[in-house]
């Protein structure tokens, strides 16, 4: 019985082991996965390119007198602590604002709303189409609606702020649902098996589930508006302003703007304040980043 | 309204029947003419039933027949889906429960319900107990504290898990997750249990655990089970429920309709309807 047609079979298959069709797939593989690294490689290769240039740009004038100094025109005074705080006062109006918006809004729109009635589904269209409308567009209706028209707010870090939250809004709305959809519906249904209200169901079991993605989603959105000019370009920050925000009503300067005004300026000095000033958003930017994993890992781990 | 003193007089096949073999029936839950559909879809066509206190129910048939989707209307879990609508009525202790002032949180804590899949919560397995009680307004520690240990013991995981309350029910096993999940269901103390396939995700020795654990609560609990395993319906079962899928006249799709619904040995050794023969005897579905 060892000699039958079974063992005929075999012999091929077992030679093919080590024959050639197996090599020919094996180089393929390989191929790819260099194909794959080099992608990598190149994208890395350029961040750091980039940051090196910018760092070596930077350094002379990388000191606390950039921190402590106004923004001026005047090289061997300018610095940029005015902007340092336009931004701070703007992101973080932007995240008180934006994120109770935005997740109760995934909440609704998960939990709560039904997908067959038209006015649903028409925010649910809206809300995709502003998450890629040119920023520049919400700047112009902040001009007409906000800054100037019916709510007149001026040039004031509450405008920006208002302006850069419409900007955010729709991709934390999508971040969070996003995160709210992720949890299992059987949390929902056994919560609601035992008598728990809908409410009761999305307070108790799917927020706690979803905090992790919503936090990690809505951070990395809200750290988009830290690097937005373009709104701002029309709303008045780009000055050398010379004090620090107060209020709402204050006027105001962002790192982005101000590094745009430095660059752009023919003082060939006032470019390297404005690496160094890069340097500075690029820390606020990857401190932001990293609040959002620690964030995550924390509450993931307290999860389980 | 509320007292079980106004029973449901209905001319069902299995309520003589048990007149017959002489126990006093009480229905709990009473379906009449019952129609579920999705959208225009109609899953679940006039359906007359009903459930009697301390029995266990089994609802059985083929695959689409609708018996699961029937379990979900007894305690409004079909609320759930949004194209979902039930037409007829279905009486708790003769209470319309898809009447206007019922409330559906109230609904299913009286009627309370084991899922196909083991579904804890991702919280130790003293808050999983704890759920209940908690979202209906219990907050005193000790009286939950007693309520934990006195639904783990009913059932019959009290033991196993004693020494670890604090720590999370996803370490379970599968069978020890359904248990679990009784006991949260159990835990905000429910008139009637609904099941559905609650084995099916189990090896057979869970399996006859939680067969075993069915049998001690019945009892203090009136159980609805869907269930796939025949075997399963003829072990456990007080009467049983034939359901089975029909063309339906307006579309092609297929229709689930209800057979026959008698005491189980006469659905397992004396059918009256051919469909429930050929399928009790492993013919057809």
């Amino acid at each position: 019985m060892t000699e039958g047609p079974l063992s005929d079979r075999l012999e091929p298959q077992v030679a093919s082991l080590t024959g050639t069709t197996s090599r020919r797939r094996r180089f393929l593989d390989g191929l790819f996965r260099f194909a794959t690294i080099a992608s990598v490689g190149v994208a890395l290769l350029t961040l750091g390119a980039l940051l090196v240039d910018i760092f070596l740009q930077g350094r002379p004038r990388l000191n606390p007198d950039l921190l402590s100094n106004m923004p001026s025109s005047r090289p061997e005074r300018a610095g940029i602590q005015s902007a340092i705080f336009g931004t701070l006062w703007c992101v973080g109006l932007t995240a008180v604002v934006s994120l109770p918006i935005g997740v109760a809004t995934a909440i609704y729109l998960e939990q709560f709303a039904r997908r067959d009635r038209w006015y649903v589904r028409l925010v649910e269209l809206n809300i995709q189409n502003l998450a890629g409308v040119p920023s520049v567009v919400f700047g112009i209706l902040g001009l007409a609606f906000i800054a100037r028209g019916p709510l007149s707010w001026g040039f004031t870090v509450g405008t920006g702020a208002m302006v850069l939250t419409i900007l955010v809004l729709p991709t934390v709305v999508i971040a969070s649902r996003e995160a709210i959809r992720a949890v299992p519906s059987s949390f929902v249904d056994g919560a609601l098996a035992l008598g728990a209200t809908r409410w009761q169901a999305v307070w108790r079991q799917v927020l706690p589930a979803a905090i992790p993605g919503i936090a990690t989603g809505s951070i990395l959105s809200v750290s988009r508006a830290m690097g937005e000019s373009a709104p701002l370009l029309l709303l008045g920050a780009l000055t050398f302003v010379t004090f620090n925000p107060t209020g709402l009503d204050s006027g105001y300067t962002v790192l982005p703007l101000l590094i745009f005004k430095y660059a752009s300026d023919a003082k060939q000095e006032l470019h390297v304040v404005a690496a160094a000033a890069i340097i500075v958003l690029l820390v606020l930017l990857l401190t932001l980043n990293t609040t959002a994993i620690m964030l995550r890992n924390h509450f993931e781990k307290r999860r389980h | 309204m509320t007292s079980t003193s106004s029973p449901i007089h209905l001319d069902l096949e299995a309520t003589r029947h048990a007149a017959e073999v002489g126990s006093t029936v009480e229905p709990v839950l009473v379906a009449k003419d019952v129609s579920v559909y999705y959208g225009d879809f109609r899953a679940v066509r006039d359906v007359t039933m009903s459930i009697n206190r301390g029995e266990i129910t089994a609802l059985i048939g083929p695959s689409g027949c609708g018996k699961s989707t029937l379990l979900r209307c007894f305690n409004r879990m079909n609320d759930l889906i949004e194209s979902a609508r039930v037409e007829g009525t279905i009486t708790y202790h003769g209470i319309d429960i898809y009447g206007p002032g019922t409330h559906p949180g109230e609904v299913r804590r009286r009627i309370g319900m084991v899922f196909q899949k083991p579904n804890p919560f991702p919280k130790s397995i003293y808050d999983n107990v704890a759920f209940g009680p908690r979202v209906n307004g219990l907050r005193n520690r000790s009286e939950l504290d007693e309520i934990v240990e006195s639904s783990l013991r009913r059932a019959a995981l009290w033991d196993e898990v004693k020494d670890r309350l604090k720590s999370s029910a996803l370490g379970l096993s599968g069978g020890q997750q359904q248990r679990l999940c009784i006991a949260r269901a159990i835990a905000v103390d429910p008139e009637v249990l609904l099941m559905d396939e609650p084995c099916s995700a189990l090896d057979p020795i869970a399996t006859g655990r939680i067969e075993d654990l069915m049998n001690e609560i019945k009892s203090d609990y009136t159980i609805v089970i869907v269930t796939h395993n025949m075997q399963q319906a003829a072990r456990v079962s007080d009467r049983t429920a034939f359901f089975t899928t029909e063309i339906s006249d307006s579309s092609d799709r297929r229709t689930g309709v209800l057979v026959e619904y008698d005491l189980t040995e006469v659905i397992f050794s004396n059918p009256s309807d051919e469909r429930t023969e050929s399928y009790v005897t492993g013919r057809f579905g």
